[in-house]
C-alpha cells in the first residue's frame, strides 16, 4: 500500500477523528493556541505600530524587530521559553508563536499610518483635530487595509508554525505528524501524510478566510488601489528588512 | 512525559557553559557544518530554479500571476506539512530536508528578482535594443546586472530564513544545529546545549547575511556610488 492509500485509510477511520488526541481534539487545540498567539501579538504590535507610525519615529526599530525574529529558529524559542520562569504548558508556546506574529503586524501598522497622504494629515490638523483625534478619525481608518493585510500574514504564519509546537509536546495538529514519525515511516507514513495534509489545508483555509475579511473591511474606493499598495508595501518591507 | 519532577532552578544547569562547548566541540562543529551545508545547497538550488522563473515571468508578463501564485501557495504550506509530504517518499534523509527548504526559498527569490528586473529603466532597455542586443545578450549584459540588487535582496532573505528553517529538519534527523536545540531539550532540558545551538544558528544567519551583503556591494559598484550621494 503506498503512502497516499495509507493516508486515505487513516483519514477514513472515524476513530482517528473522535478519539481523545484525535484530529478534532488536536484541531481545537491548534486553533486555541494560534488564536491566543495572534491576539497577544495584536495586543502588543498594533498599539506600538500605530503610535510609532503616528509620531513618525522608530522606523529603524520596526526593521530591527523583523530582522532579528527572521533569524531566530522557532524551535529555539519553543524549547527555551518553557525552561524560563514561564514554566511548561500552553503559555510558553503561545508566547513563542506570538513573537513570530509581531513583525508582520508591527510593520503593516507602521506602514499603514505612514502611507497616509501628508496633505490629508495637514487638512485634518487645519480643521483643528488634536493628535489623538487625527490618529483615531483619519489615520486609523485609512490604515485598515494594511492592518488587515498584516493580520492575515500573521494568522497564516502562526497557524503554520503552531504545527511545530508538537516538538515540545505542545499539542496541535503537528502532534499527529510527530506521532506518525514515532511509528516509523513504513507504518506511520499514511498518518504523516494525513497530518501534513490537515495542517496544510488549515493554513490555506485561514489564508482564504482572512483574504476575504481583508477585502470586506477595505472601503470600496480603496479596493482598486489596494493590490498596488499591498505589493508596494511588500517590496518596501523586503527592502527594509535587508536595510537597502 | 512528566515535567514536574525537574527542578528548574537547579544551579547545575546553566544557560551558558564553556565546559560543554569544549567537551563537545566535535558534535557542535559537525552540526554547524551540516547546517551550513544544507543552507548553502538549498539557497543555491533555489536560486538556480527561481531566477530562470523570474526571467520567464519578466519576458512573458501573463506568466507573472501564475508563477507568483504557485510559489505563494508553496510558501503558505507549513514547513512541517511539507516535510510530512516528502518524507514517505524520500525517506528520512537530507533529500527531504533539502526539498522542503528549496520550495520555501523559491518565493522570496522569485519575488525579489522579478522586482529587480522590473526596475530596469525603459530607456536603458530601449538603448540596448537600439544597439542591436538580442534577447539573451540583453538579459545577460543589461537586465540581470541591473537587477542584481533585487536578486541579492531575495538571496539574503532566503538565506536568513533558510538558516532558521533548517532546524525543523530534526523531524527527520537532519536538522543541523536544530539537532542540538531539540537534543538538549530531550536530554533532561540541558540548557547549555539549547543555548549553544540557538546562538550559533543566529550567528550563522548573521555571518551569511553579511557575506552576501558584501558580495552584493562588490558586484554592484554603481549602486554604491549612487548610495553615497543619495
Amino acid at each position: 500500500m503506498n503512502p497516499i492509500e495509507q493516508a486515505v485509510v487513516w483519514l477514513n477511520d472515524p476513530l482517528n477523528w473522535t478519539n481523545p488526541g484525535g484530529v478534532l481534539d488536536r484541531l481545537v487545540e491548534h486553533l486555541g493556541i494560534s488564536g491566543a498567539a495572534v491576539a497577544l501579538g495584536c495586543l502588543v504590535a498594533w498599539p506600538l505600530g500605530l503610535w510609532l507610525g503616528h509620531t513618525g519615529r522608530g522606523g529603524g526599530a520596526v526593521v530591527l524587530v523583523s530582522n532579528v525574529t527572521l533569524a531566530i529558529p522557532t524551535i529555539a524559542l519553543l524549547t527555551i521559553l518553557p525552561l524560563t520562569a514561564l514554566g511548561f504548558g500552553k503559555p510558553p508556546v503561545i508566547i513563542a508563536l506570538a513573537v513570530f506574529a509581531v513583525p508582520p503586524l508591527l510593520a503593516n501598522a507602521y506602514t499603514g499610518i505612514r502611507q497616509v497622504d501628508p496633505e490629508v494629515r495637514d487638512a485634518a490638523r487645519g480643521m483643528g483635530l488634536s493628535g489623538g483625534q487625527l490618529l483615531r478619525r483619519v489615520e486609523l481608518p485609512l490604515a485598515v487595509p494594511y492592518l488587515a493585510a498584516g493580520f492575515r500574514t500573521a494568522a497564516v504564519q502562526v497557524v503554520a508554525t503552531a504545527a511545530l509546537a508538537s516538538f515540545v509536546n505542545g499539542g496541535g495538529l503537528g502532534q499527529i505528524i510527530s506521532a506518525g514519525f514515532g511509528l516509523g515511516i513504513s507504518v506511520g507514513g499514511g498518518q504523516i501524510l494525513a497530518g501534513g495534509l490537515l495542517v496544510a489545508l488549515l493554513a490555506l483555509l485561514v489564508e482564504l478566510v482572512f483574504a476575504l475579511v481583508e477585502r470586506v473591511v477595505t472601503p470600496r474606493p480603496l479596493r482598486r488601489a489596494r493590490r498596488r499598495i499591498i505589493r508596494r508595501a511588500d517590496q518596501r518591507a523586503a527592502a527594509a528588512i535587508t536595510g537597502s | 512525559m512528566s515535567f514536574r519532577v525537574i527542578d528548574r532552578a537547579d544551579p547545575g544547569n546553566p544557560w551558558f557553559s564553556w565546559d560543554y562547548v569544549q567537551g563537545n566541540s566535535e558534535t557542535i562543529l559537525a552540526a554547524l557544518r551540516e547546517h551550513a551545508a544544507l543552507t548553502a545547497q538549498a539557497v543555491l538550488i533555489a536560486a538556480l530554479v527561481a531566477i530562470p522563473l523570474a526571467v520567464l515571468a519578466y519576458w512573458f508578463r501573463p506568466l507573472t500571476g501564475p508563477i507568483l501564485a504557485l510559489s505563494g501557495v508553496l510558501y503558505t504550506i507549513p514547513s512541517l506539512a511539507l516535510f510530512a509530504f516528502v518524507a514517505p517518499y524520500l525517506g528520512t534523509g537530507t533529500a527531504t530536508v533539502l526539498l522542503g527548504l528549496v520550495l520555501y526559498a523559491l518565493l522570496l527569490i522569485i519575488r525579489n528578482a522579478l522586482a529587480g528586473l522590473n526596475q530596469v529603466p525603459d530607456e536603458v532597455r530601449d538603448a540596448a535594443q537600439g544597439m542591436g542586443y538580442g534577447r539573451f545578450a540583453r538579459l545577460l549584459r543589461i537586465d540581470l546586472p541591473l537587477a542584481l540588487p533585487g536578486i541579492f535582496t531575495g538571496l539574503r532573505l532566503a538565506t536568513v530564513s533558510t538558516v532558521a528553517l533548517v532546524t525543523v529538519g530534526v523531524l527527520v534527523g537532519h536538522g543541523g544545529l536544530g539537532q542540538l536545540i531539540l537534543g538538549g531539550f530531550r536530554n533532561n532540558f540541558f540548557k547549555a546545549e539549547i543555548m549553544t545551538g540557538t546562538l550559533l544558528c543566529v550567528l550563522l544567519a548573521l555571518v551569511l547575511d553579511l557575506v552576501l551583503a558584501g558580495l552584493a556591494r562588490l558586484l554592484t559598484p554603481w549602486a554604491r556610488r549612487r548610495g553615497a550621494t543619495g
